[in-house]
């Protein structure tokens, strides 16, 4: 069984499914662009520092470290 | 009412949202108020411009920096609102989206064919208001190109509206926004679930602002009055919703071909390290060229040089001292700027009277190598029209000097906005701003900061937090030089050799350090993780790029140019009255023995409070040691920001914060530089 991880820890390129989006408003500025719990995503790139740039279907969304790292996600 | 301008009725199959349309057709003169709504980079303002053709009014709204389009087509008034994800109050723009949503006639919902997942999110949002509603599905082109196939009436069935397809780089499809407008209908699918909404607010208030208050909307909640949805039942509604739309995304949309097309490459190229730096540097060197090289020193010193000083205050003061008694001083200068020649005309009464004595006058003061002082001997003259008159310098300042950077920074910044690039830079610069209490969008007050620090004062609204606005304006007012003054340290550090630089570039470095890192250290409260949509880099159109300058440029003239009157006028006081003098004698203690600098040398300082500039240009004329140079840099860069960027910061941060900045200014410059003083000299 694969753990559940954080968004920050993710490698470049690989297909994730995202398990737990912290409360507050970037939640809601997430679900707004399409990103729920249960979304299959592809992490696009991972900037040194922690900066994480996800890709669905044909959106590309940067979020921070601070963010990424409270994002519980499971690698496909 | 609905109004059928064309007198067209719709055969569209959409028989269920046809239903609706039960009320009278009325006279087609009947003129309604039509709101473009739509996420960021959907096109709408392509839409807006073919319905309101050239008749355009641009004003901010009422209280924010927010501008709104308005414009006319056939009878009804068309406007645009600001890109929004959602419609809440979360910040400005959204909140100015409501508010006009609000007053909708009919909304018009520009959509990106190519997002709909992302999109539909806010068209089902509009849709719950129950006004009157048409899609238009916007790149419908570009759908067809990446070989997706959208179903354009399963789309309009589960809306309950109907679905119009443009196509902007075509040009093809605006036709039918006529049809676009007539036939927008209230959705027979409004789906949130009534009992999570007030029905009593809806028959107060209608269905719109029940609708926005129990979807969590405390701002317009309070406004009237109303209990608001707690976060947990905004956050079902929203759950609710995002299910609808995937369900309408999943049933309308067929075959997903990610064509790796040069721009899809490109805007990956900016983001992976390997690539992604050596295009930020690329991009550093043009904004470096373009405004660096062109704007602030070739473009500025031909307007400020030429238009501002040579013509516009020569002949205005010339003209005003026809009236009044003024000594005029005309310096002849050679090649390397030094005084060869002097003059003095001294018109005791006023210039006309003196017919002889003004003849020489201006056959003298032709020529570019001249350096024209009008000294005015009434003290209302002098205020007006003197060395830092309202008529003569703020003039000067604002139109000839600070108008060319402002536009030529607008533009490039509306150039790399709609490029795509500007979203991909911010997520570049993301760590390096998180490790100071900011992240990645801080990026673009602190490009602006080294245009103009009050330009990028009001700019720094945009970021998330009052915290992180308090660090940026922090940052921008201490150690960011604007491009005033960027101008003087180049030319000074270049005579002073790389030394000085070394020097004077390390202390600003670790200011910038320290002062962030002890503001995001002892600041309360947390900064907010950056979250940016990034969209398909792409070649943008100028049409836009010039509308956004003129917005812009328009908007920071009305927000600060008042500003600038003010501290002219306050220092032109101070020049009057002698407190200038006495301020400098002051200061010329501590910058002979503590800075070890000139006694002269505090003029300049005194002089950085008007302008900025002012502060490096009085140094030119001393003879200063390499390492009195970077000392006399470091404190004028660290010294308190000009007036009118105090009076912005007053404006955005109060009073408290605004004043703690100003004096801390004036420690932190003597105290560092005073220091450095004493290593290096």
């Amino acid at each position: 069984m694969t753990e559940n991880i954080t968004l920050d820890k993710v490698k470049k390129g690989t297909s994730i499914k995202i398990i737990r989006i912290p409360q507050g408003d970037s939640r809601i500025q997430l679900l707004r662009m399409g990103i729920i719990e249960g979304d299959k995503i592809i992490c696009l790139e991972r900037l040194p520092g922690g900066t994480v740039v996800i890709q669905k279907n044909r959106q590309e969304i940067a979020v921070g470290h601070s963010l990424a790292k409270q994002i519980m996600i499971l690698p496909e | 009412m609905r109004t059928d301008s064309t007198g067209i009725k719709s055969k569209s199959a959409d028989a269920s949202a046809m239903q609706l349309e039960i009320k009278p057709e009325t006279p087609s003169n009947k003129s309604e108020k039509v709101v473009l709504a739509g996420n960021p980079n959907v096109g709408k303002s392509l839409v807006f411009n073919y319905l309101s053709g050239t008749y355009v009014d641009v004003s901010n709204f009422p209280g924010t920096t927010v501008s709104v389009s308005e414009g006319k087509y056939k009878n009804h008034t068309i406007l645009d609102t600001p890109g929004v994800y959602g419609v809440s109050s979360f910040n400005e723009e959204e909140t100015v989206t409501r508010d006009i949503l609000l007053e909708a006639d009919v909304i018009l919902n520009v959509v990106n064919a190519l997002h709909l997942e992302r999109d539909l999110f806010l068209t089902l949002q509009l849709i719950d208001l129950g006004k009157p509603v048409s899609v238009i599905l916007n790149f419908y082109d570009e759908v067809k190109k990446k070989k997706i196939k959208i179903d354009t009436d399963a789309l309009s069935k589960l809306l309950g509206v109907k679905v119009f397809t443009t196509s902007a780089i075509t040009k093809t499809g605006f036709e039918n926004l006529d049809a676009a407008i007539a036939q927008a209908v209230v959705s027979d699918k409004i789906k949130t679930d009534p009992s999570k909404i007030n029905l009593e607010a809806i028959q107060q208030h209608g269905r719109a602002i029940a609708q926005l208050v129990a979807e969590g909307d405390d701002n317009l909640a309070r406004k009237y009055q109303l209990p608001y949805g707690t976060p947990d039942e905004r956050e079902l509604i929203y759950l609710d919703r995002r299910q609808k739309v995937n369900e309408i995304v999943n049933e309308v949309e067929y075959q997903d071909d990610m064509s790796g097309k040069f721009f899809n490459r490109l805007g990956r190229w900016t983001l992976n390290p390997l690539t992604g730096i050596p295009i930020l540097g690329l991009v550093l060197v043009m904004l470096y060229y373009a405004i660096g090289d062109f704007a602030a020193q070739r473009l500025v010193g031909y307007t400020e040089g030429v238009l501002g000083k040579g013509i516009f205050e020569f002949y205005t003061k010339s003209f005003v001292g026809n009236f009044t008694p003024v000594e005029i001083t005309v310096n002849t200068l050679d090649a390397n700027e030094e005084v060869v020649k002097t003059n003095i005309y001294d018109f005791k009464e006023s210039i006309s009277v003196d017919p002889v004595q003004k003849d020489k006058f201006f056959g003298d003061a032709q020529g570019s190598n001249k350096d024209i002082t009008f000294e005015f001997k009434n003290p209302v003259m002098k205020l007006l029209f003197g060395e830092f008159g309202i008529f003569s310098m703020t003039i000067t300042y604002l139109i000839f000097l600070l108008l060319p950077l402002v536009v030529c920074f607008y533009f490039v910044m509306a150039f790399l906005e709609d490029s795509g690039y500007l979203p991909r830079l911010a997520t570049m610069m993301d760590r390096s701003l998180s490790a100071i209490g900011l992240n990645g969008k801080a990026i673009i007050p602190i490009l602006l900061g080294f245009g103009c620090v009050t330009m990028a004062t009001i700019t720094t609204r945009i970021l998330g937090s009052s915290r992180e606005k308090s660090i940026a304006t922090a940052i921008l007012q201490f150690v960011i030089p604007c491009s005033a003054q960027l101008a003087v340290i180049a030319a000074l550090t270049a005579k002073a050799g790389p030394g000085a630089v070394l020097v004077y570039g390390g202390v600003i470095f670790a200011m910038m350090i320290t002062i962030s890192t002890i503001l995001n250290r002892f600041l309360p409260g947390e900064s907010t993780p950056l979250l940016i949509d990034l969209p398909p880099m792409r070649i943008p159109r100028l049409e836009n790029i010039l509308k956004k300058m003129v917005f812009r440029t328009w908007g920071f003239l009305k927000e600060a140019g008042v500003w600038f009157f003010i501290g002219a006028l306050f220092v032109a006081v101070l020049d009057i009255t002698g407190m200038l003098v006495f301020f400098q004698n002051l200061l010329q203690p501590v910058t002979t023995g503590w800075l070890k600098l000139p006694g002269e040398a505090s003029t300049a300082f005194v002089m950085g409070v008007v302008r900025r500039d002012f502060g490096g240009a009085g140094l030119y004329d001393l003879a200063l040691a390499p390492m009195q140079v970077a000392v006399a840099l470091i404190v004028i860069t660290l010294f308190v920001p000009c007036i009118a960027s105090f009076m912005v910061m007053i404006n955005e941060r109060g009073w408290k914060e605004g004043l703690l900045i100003w004096f801390g200014a004036w420690i932190i410059a003597f105290l560092v530089g005073g220091l450095t003083a004493q290593i290096v000299i």
